[in-house]
């Protein structure tokens, strides 16, 4: 169901507007100081937010789950997302299921090299170091 | 309009995370736990998600233009690259040590608890840092107010056909491949 609502909120922005669903681009690009297209954004992050405080509301239980890692870990872990989708230019939306969805061999491969690594660190952090579970 | 239609996807968006299930991390990290006690139910929203967002794409792109605006806007990146390699893997690191992406962390991050809210700076941090660093990638159709090109889907729909997602040369292009 959740799956249902994102594809069909990914294929409305096509649709609409014309533009493809990829948060770490739409952020990256708002954060540079003279860009084009800073409008169309800037209100789509404010309708993200949105959607958050909309599941505060009536599900809070799907923001009430932390993070195991600890606070330092996580600080780490933010800038690697950050600066590593800044380098793939994609992330888990854009290139996981608006680049799939175009069938982007680019995109398709982005996507299995972040799931695999994804997987190899929480194979050693969970098995190998043992933390965080 | 435009704008409200934008900003109505994007509502569309975050509930679809949060029904999923996207924005605990500790479900994201049990789907990426595939040598331990694996939880699959991820693969489905993903495989969902891509699967109306397939369809709906190529029914779309048998459009001219987009519903509210003058031309669509499709990556024009096609390489498969070091900084490409390279970006992804440490995003997965980032993503399998913490069980957020950017999506599902903003979006948790309205709860205001200091865990999400430093990932999110930190994630911040990490942008501009790779924005202030020298040497980044030149875009392609560099042009920036390209931005909206007329013609774009016509050269979009040769460009299906010509290959997997293969946008044509002139399309109306943006500096970003999947744009994640």
């Amino acid at each position: 169901m959740g799956g249902i609502l994102i594809g069909l909120a990914a294929a409305a922005l096509f649709f609409l507007n014309g533009k493809i669903l990829g948060i770490s681009n739409i952020t990256a690009e708002l954060l540079y100081p003279r860009r084009p297209g800073k409008a169309w954004r800037g209100v789509f992050l404010l309708g993200l937010l949105s959607g958050g405080l909309i599941l505060l509301a009536w599900h809070p239980g799907s923001l009430a789950v932390p993070s195991p890692a600890p606070l330092g870990l996580l600080i780490l872990a933010g800038f690697l997302v950050g600066y590593g989708a800044s380098l793939g230019r994609g992330c888990t939306s854009g290139h996981g299921i608006c680049g799939i969805s175009r069938l982007s061999a680019r995109s398709i491969v982005a996507t299995l090299v972040f799931m695999g690594s994804g997987m190899l660190t929480v194979y050693l952090v969970r098995h190998v170091i043992g933390a965080g579970s | 309009m435009r704008l409200l239609a934008v900003y109505l996807c994007g509502v569309l968006f975050a509930l679809g995370l949060g029904v999923a299930g996207m924005t605990q991390p500790t479900k994201v990290i049990a789907f990426l736990d595939i040598f331990g006690d694996w939880d699959p139910s991820l693969a489905f929203v993903m495989g969902g998600a891509v699967g109306v967002n397939l369809l709906l794409y190529r029914l779309t792109l048998r459009r001219r233009r987009p519903l509210l605006e003058e031309a669509f806007v499709i990556p024009s990146r096609r390489a498969i690259n070091a900084r490409l390699l390279g970006g992804a893997a440490l995003f997965g690191v980032g993503w399998g040590l913490s069980g957020y992406c950017p999506g599902p962390a903003l979006v948790a991050s309205v709860s205001g608890t200091t865990p999400v809210l430093a990932f999110v700076a930190a994630m911040v941090a990490g942008m501009l840092v790779f924005q202030k660093l020298p040497g980044e990638e030149p875009r392609p159709g560099e042009s920036r107010p390209g931005e909206s090109r007329p013609g774009a889907l016509r050269a979009g729909r040769s460009g299906a056909q010509a290959g997997p997602g293969a946008a044509p040369p002139g399309a109306g292009r943006e500096g970003c491949e999947g744009c994640g």
